[in-house]
């Protein structure tokens, strides 16, 4: 069970996996996630998005950097280990414009950094159901970017890259092409997932248009199932579980200045502990 | 009448606030011997009424006081499957103990027959004595039973069914199976060897357990009938969707639900830090707000992982309180200072989004509200404000929807419990049954336990047509 069946390292801190999971393949649809452990005994709980699936093979793929104790420890994981938790899909799906009646339109994904990994299965139900998908990226360099062949594929040319330094595509930041393609006025529905404060200012990007934004929010989780409420941020002034009511929300109702702080809850302790892991590692 | 109530041996307050370890260290022998010899044998037996799954007390009590621990173990199997946990976790002194005659004579119910501490003492001694219960599975049935959650409802539901012969198989969403025993109750109440050890004795039995499945999203319950073959389904998931207050600042960094405070400690082992990755918050002034035995766990879970001092704020008098006696008793003993009719209004922020206090409104009580209770009503003007870095909201919890929202046919009632047949607990889909918090409310482990074994018999009865 959950074996580790192919392992990619795609920039310096960024890791592909696909791993043996029938069930979740099965299961799962865009926009939803898993929660994985490493460690049973002593591992915690940390929520990764489903980046594609292949229900035949029984195979899901997740992409992720290694920011923390966990996935420092999942990317010194190899190919035949398995892991001894792997619980999902969890989340609601993703609403794909044009699959529950209403018409189909232009819908532009933004994905940020590895955002870009859970927007591919999102991308690709957007196409299917016939809108016309384009797709923006963006990282801080080019070797940062993951899935650009995968998402080429989907947008065609309606693929803008856009780093911080100019290395590929455009320089500068996701809102400026955001912010053009909202100006021309074709745009009928925005789709972000990222780092928060990109999804946070794609959505002041897109608000005085009054263009519908979604965002696909990754806050800290423990069982995934709507049992601890660690991960509840304010939603036009209510509180909205994350894993169970989300993830995806209307971007323009989150309160990201809060969901922001939230977030760094465990900063310290988190930075503790990935540093004793990373010790662990280069003591090995 | 002339034999005193036996105390019950405990670690010192002082200590113990800073361990892990069980509290309440149990009887020995002869102290449990000379505790049931205490039972005046009333042939109306009004304790077993008060017990919610009617075991024999004055039978059991009886054969402990002639120190035969394997029979009175015998009689409370019969009705009870998780003596070591109901003996600790049952709020005795509102059931079995609130009748007994003895109590009654000496008009203090603290003075009745300590019928839980004998329960917990028979069942302790047969597990040091490896006295396994004699089980007789009948002859398999070939009907396949699922079993949702493995909290105390399932575990009952899982060792009945498998008792008649059933092939059954549990599905827990967590990576351990116990549910509510595992990741809410914690070490110092209920050690987890003694729920490993009913987690493995359901697997003697021939109980599989599927962990990291969450019935609804990994599968739909429908899909375990349609798809995969089996003839009927116990939901016990619980009522695992935490309440709030609803109040100004409580998504502030460092308010947690208990659920979430409880879990990391207990089942994430986040006390452990050297050896355990999940972080836990170390509050040096922790508010626990409500008056049940979560918020009882969660402040003295508090101090227990370096708190300073613990508040625990309650809108209504101890004496409304929900919590068991005992957890009361004791909290208080480790030092949680108790702030009765007081409630919280808002809780304060810092610049940094963290909690930088409570405030709180004083009450006094009312006429009797819909539960029978008084009352409690704010004090206008009596606001203050306490001076904390940490609120933890213990104030109950919801049915979670998981399952009702991805069963089609599938019937709630308005609070979100799973409404069932009163004498079969099968749902409003045949073959399917449900039972404990997940139809009860936030209820007891006992409760639960009664749930499941009724659910079972109708499950039982469903697969003989």
């Amino acid at each position: 069970m959950n074996r580790i069946l192919e392992k990619r390292q795609l920039s310096d801190n960024v890791f592909g996996m696909k791993l043996e999971a029938p069930l979740i393949a099965q299961a799962r649809k865009a926009g939803q996630f898993i929660i994985l452990m490493v460690d049973e005994e002593a591992g915690e709980r940390i929520p990764l998005t489903i980046a594609d699936a292949d229900a035949k093979a029984g195979t899901i793929s997740i992409i992720f950097q290694t920011v923390g104790a966990t996935t420092m420890k999942l990317s010194k994981k190899e190919v035949g280990d398995s892991l001894p938790a792997v619980l999902g899909p969890l989340g609601r799906p993703t609403d794909i414009r044009g699959e529950n009646g209403e018409k189909p339109g232009h819908v532009v994904c933004v994905g940020g950094g590895i955002g870009v990994a859970p927007m591919h299965p999102i991308a690709q139900a957007l196409k299917a159901a016939g809108n016309r998908v384009t797709i923006i990226m963006g990282a801080r360099n080019k070797s940062l970017f993951v899935m650009e062949d995968e998402m080429r594929k989907i947008a065609g040319d309606d693929l803008i890259l856009m780093t911080d330094d100019g290395s590929s595509g455009r320089k500068g930041l996701v809102t400026e092409p955001l912010k053009e393609l909202c100006e021309a006025g074709a745009v009928d529905e925005v789709i972000a997932i990222g780092p928060p404060i990109m999804m946070k200012f794609c959505a002041l990007t897109t608000k005085p248009y009054g263009v519908k934004t979604v965002a696909s929010l990754n806050t800290i989780m423990i069982d995934g199932t709507g049992m601890c409420g660690g991960c509840r941020v304010s939603v036009g002034g209510e509180t909205k579980f994350v894993c169970v009511d989300g993830p995806e929300f209307d971007a323009h109702q989150v309160d990201w200045d809060l969901m922001l702080k939230r977030m760094g809850a465990f900063k310290p302790q988190e930075i503790a502990a990935r540093d004793h892991a990373c010790n662990l590692f280069k003591g090995i | 009448m002339a034999i005193p109530p036996q105390a019950m041996p405990e670690q010192d307050a002082k200590v113990r606030a800073h361990n892990m370890n069980e509290v309440a260290l149990g009887y020995t022998p002869e102290m449990a011997k000379c505790e049931a010899s205490r039972c005046m044998q009333c042939p109306t037996k009004p304790c077993t009424q008060g017990c919610p799954v009617a075991i024999d007390i004055p039978g059991f009590l009886a054969k402990a006081a002639e120190g035969d621990f394997e029979g009175a173990l015998a009689i409370i199997r019969k009705t009870s499957l998780l003596p070591a946990v109901c003996g600790r976790v049952c709020p005795q002194e509102k059931q079995c103990q609130k009748y007994c005659t003895m109590g009654k004579m000496l008009k203090d119910v603290d003075k009745a027959v300590a019928i839980g501490r004998v329960e917990r003492f028979c069942a302790d001694w047969a597990r040091a004595e490896k006295k396994e219960a004699t089980t007789t599975a009948a002859t398999p049935t070939g009907k396949r039973v699922a079993i949702i959650g493995s909290g105390p409802a399932s575990i009952t539901c899982a060792a009945d069914c498998a008792r008649a012969g059933h092939d059954v198989t549990m599905f827990e969403a967590f990576h351990k199976a116990g549910g509510v025993l595992v990741y809410g109750i914690p070490e110092f109440r209920l050690p987890k060897a003694i729920v490993q050890d009913e987690i493995d004795g359901l697997k003697k039995l021939g109980v599989k357990i599927e962990l990291n499945y969450v019935v609804g999203r990994t599968r739909k319950l429908r899909d375990l009938i349609d798809k995969d073959g089996f003839d009927a389904v116990f939901v016990g998931t619980g009522a695992g969707l935490p309440k709030f207050m609803n109040i100004e600042g409580e998504n502030l960094v460092g308010v947690f639900s208990a659920n979430e405070y409880l879990t990391r400690a207990n089942l994430m082992k986040a006390y452990d830090e050297a050896g355990h990755d999940t972080p836990f918050w170390h509050g040096k002034r922790v508010a626990v707000l409500g008056g049940g035995n979560v918020a009882m766990d969660a402040s003295r879970m508090a101090l227990r992982l370096g708190a300073d001092k613990v508040y625990l704020i309650y809108r209504r008098s101890e004496a409304e309180m929900p919590a068991r006696k005992e957890e009361v008793h004791h909290a208080k003993e480790e030092g949680v200072e108790f702030l009765v009719l007081q409630n919280a209004k808002r809780v304060l922020g810092d610049d940094q989004g963290k909690v930088a206090g409570l405030e709180c409104l004083k009450y006094e009580l009312g006429e009797p509200d819909a539960s029978g209770r008084r009352s409690p009503v704010a004090i206008p003007g009596s606001e203050f404000t306490l001076d904390v870095d940490t609120v933890v909201v213990a104030v109950g919890n919801a049915s979670n929807p998981l399952i009702p929202t991805t069963t089609e046919g599938l019937e709630i009632n308005k609070r979100g419990n799973i409404t069932v047949d009163p004498d079969t607990n099968m749902t409003s889909i045949p073959g399917v049954f449900a039972g404990g918090d997940i139809v009860l409310g936030a209820a007891t482990v006992i409760l639960a336990m009664g749930e499941g074994r009724r659910a079972a018999a109708g499950i039982n009865a469903y697969l003989k047509r």
